[in-house]
């Protein structure tokens, strides 16, 4: 393959459009207006009718809980929409609103198509039955009709890789064969619109590469998805559009790379002492705009997977958003579960003509060619921009680049192969 | 791309029958099947079993009530009117048991799916309902080798059918619906229900109650359709449920409970349906 990988284009798949600039401006397909919603939470609860009977006249004492205050967006058809947001902010809830398991407090939404909600992987699953049950079952809960469903079962099976197992009770199933069941079931069910809950990091790596491939031929195939996600590397590669909830509120939406800032910006912020005191004096902040990152192969194209040992060539272009004293870029390389590999740093190359500053809108070339220690398996490059601020400390960005697949004969144990000598010698019996 | 623009739809939240009619019904139909296959196929003796547990029951009360105290030599075809019963109550008391903890057990489907709330108790009547069936082709098989010839009157037993159905149904769905908030309505009605097993004419005709106790029974929507089924079916001797009860008058009592009962059931599950998802 020799598509490019690039955040703007790295479905791997030619003719893809770059996320940008196609953000869809079609028909608004949900439309939330003023949501809120509250839970009552006693503050002794009455379980029993016993403490009903015994304690009639007690009002109920509630401890009002806002999960979510006046929240209002609207998605298009074909938009990929992020939801984020820290733990408690209110963004499990809004999803739950949207698919009609929490009744509103307050305010309206309206959607058009049919919907169905992701929340967790195997909802429904019942380890009593065979797959062909579940599966069936399943695609009627995410609103297949039964025909459609039966019909269907045939392409479950055939993404999942589980054609041989169909009658094979789920109990029996191992957990992994389980999760790829269960995301075969949620791509065959072709909602219009999916509601998604940080699903995206299930399988193994290569089930992983296929779900990555999923959702780009949803977004190529114009379905509307909304992710709710911690992870701002997937909100960022696949999102057209992100919203922040904080306290349950709309604290911006728009451009997920400044929504992904914004939100590390929040997670420091509200961090403790400590966690601050370990980051050094780093702060988020929106330094850079990737404009292509891509890695080559040894005639110099581009590529997207490379054979285990072959050097790894990679060049990334990033234009500063602001002036950017003192630079220093870095390349992480992560795998797929997001375990970081190795890092790199690199300030600028300075010169006579070039102090060691980079001014707003210039444009910086990163490249260079790396020894290549990774095991076959699939990874991900993250660049990093950070600048010294005049208060001392160091503003970082973390920009998702793009991921790759080392292939090899036979997958290794670990991550990296090290070079090295072991022996094995039978010691000499002791003296008696 | 853009001609559906205006096509939005409100969000109702959770409701009884949130997803629409078509959807609910293949649930019910898909869930109350899988339910039956896999309480009687994953078992050596498959359906066997679901007979068995009737039949048993059957025979230590046969040998308890003809034996011990003699009470069937007064009751026409007594044997297969008793076996006929407890069928009958069978599927009442398994259905509704069962659906006290129906909601709750699904818990994550209900918390983490847009479910329509009624099909996870309507899915337990139905595969109770399944049951019931194939024991009624057995019963019949007993009533017709006792000796009982068939009558035209039998043709009306899917009235009774019906009318217990629609009282079981209305049963599941209350204390289903009732259960996430109030822990004891398991407690409660496990006792409730064997109470009404005693309750209602299943052992013994109504009109072999004494005169006080009658008009207690009565009270029971159960007990005259156990005493229609009985003189429909088995006996077409016995009194009825208007004269066992002597006179109309006595079963407007039973026939209000039945529909307040009916009533009662839409009513709090319409209530408890939408926020069952944060009781649980």
């Amino acid at each position: 393959m020799s598509s490019p990988i690039s955040l703007d284009d790295n479905s791997g798949a030619g003719g893809a459009l770059p996320v940008r600039a196609s953000t869809p401006d079609g028909p608004v397909v949900i439309e939330a207006r003023g949501v809120e919603k509250t839970f009552r939470i006693p503050e002794h609860r009455m379980d029993s009718l016993k403490e009903r009977a015994t304690h009639p006249f007690t009002r109920m004492q509630y401890r009002e809980l806002h999960a979510l205050r006046n929240v209002s967006f609207d998605v298009h058809r074909g938009e990929f929409f992020g939801i984020v947001g820290r733990n408690g902010s209110g963004k499990s809830t809004l999803l739950k609103s949207l698919a009609s398991i929490y009744a509103l407090s307050g305010g309206t939404i309206r959607m058009g198509g049919r919907l169905a909600p992701f929340i967790e992987l195997g909802v429904g699953f019942n380890p009593e039955l065979t797959a062909r049950d579940n599966v069936v079952l399943n695609g009627v809960m995410m609103g297949l009709s039964r025909r459609e469903a039966e019909r269907r079962l045939d392409a479950v099976l055939d993404f999942a890789e589980l054609e041989e197992f169909v009658e094979l009770k789920l109990k029996n199933y191992s957990s992994g064969m389980m999760v790829r069941l269960a995301f075969a079931v949620m791509v065959q069910a072709d909602a219009d619109i999916m509601l998604i809950d940080e699903v995206l990091a299930v399988g193994d790596a290569s089930f992983a590469q296929k779900c990555v491939e999923v959702f780009y031929e949803k977004r190529r195939a114009g379905r509307t998805v909304v992710l709710v996600s911690h992870d701002m590397g997937a909100v960022q590669t696949f999102c057209h559009r992100a919203m922040l909830l904080h306290d349950g509120q709309v604290e911006y939406i728009g451009d997920p790379e400044e929504v992904a800032m914004r939100y590390f910006r929040l997670n420091f912020a509200e961090g403790d002492a400590e966690e601050q005191a370990s980051r050094g004096g780093v702060v988020f902040d929106a330094n850079a705009r990737l404009v292509d990152g891509w890695l080559e192969g040894e005639t110099g194209d581009r590529v997207e997977s490379i054979e285990e040992g072959e050097p790894l060539r990679f060049s990334v272009v990033v234009e500063a958003r602001r002036e950017l004293d003192d630079p220093m870029f870095g390349l992480h390389v992560l795998t797929a579960n997001g375990v970081g590999v190795f890092a790199l740093r690199q300030t600028l190359t300075a010169s006579d003509r070039h102090p060691n500053r980079v001014l707003a809108g210039q444009r910086v070339r990163i490249s260079g060619t790396l020894e290549n220690p990774l095991l076959p398996g699939r990874y991900f490059v993250n660049c990093s921009v950070a600048r010294t601020r005049r208060q001392g400390d160091v503003a970082l960005q973390v920009l998702r680049l793009a991921d790759f697949v080392v292939h090899g004969p036979e997958p290794g144990l670990g991550i990296v192969s090290v070079r090295g000598r072991v022996d094995a010698l039978v010691e000499p019996a002791p003296e008696p | 791309m853009s001609e559906a623009a205006a096509d939005l739809r409100d969000v109702r939240g959770p409701t009884a029958l949130g997803g629409g009619w078509r959807r609910s019904l293949d649930l019910l139909y898909l869930i109350a099947v899988t339910d039956f296959k896999r309480t009687y196929f994953g078992t050596a003796l498959g359906y066997l079993w679901s007979l068995a547990r009737p039949l048993m029951l059957f025979g230590v009360l046969l040998a308890v009530f003809t034996q011990v105290f003699r009470l069937g030599s007064d009751v026409p075809n007594y044997p297969v009117l008793l076996l006929f019963n407890i069928v009958l109550f069978g599927f009442f008391q398994e259905a509704t048991v069962t659906a006290v903890n129906s909601i709750v057990g699904q818990e994550g489907v209900v918390r983490k799916t847009q479910f329509p709330r009624l099909v996870i108790p309507l899915a337990v009547v139905l595969t109770s309902l399944f049951n019931l069936t194939l024991n009624l082709l057995v019963v019949f098989l007993f009533i017709l080798g006792f000796g009982v010839s068939p009558a035209w009157t039998w043709l009306l037993f899917p009235i009774v059918l019906a009318l217990l159905i629609v009282i079981t149904v209305a049963v599941s769905m209350i204390v289903s619906s009732l259960f996430p908030r109030f822990r004891d309505m398991a407690i409660i009605w496990t006792v409730l229900a064997t109470v009404l097993f005693y309750g209602t004419p299943v052992l013994y005709p109504l009109e072999a109650v004494p005169e006080t106790l009658r008009d207690i029974v009565l009270l029971n929507p159960l007990a005259p359709l156990f005493e229609l089924a009985r003189n429909w079916v088995i006996d077409p001797g016995a009194p009825g449920p208007i004269d066992a009860a002597g006179g109309f008058a006595p079963l407007l009592a039973p026939m209000a409970i039945y529909v307040a009962t009916c009533v009662f059931a839409v009513w709090v599950f319409r209530r408890e349906a939408p926020r069952i998802a944060e009781e649980l």
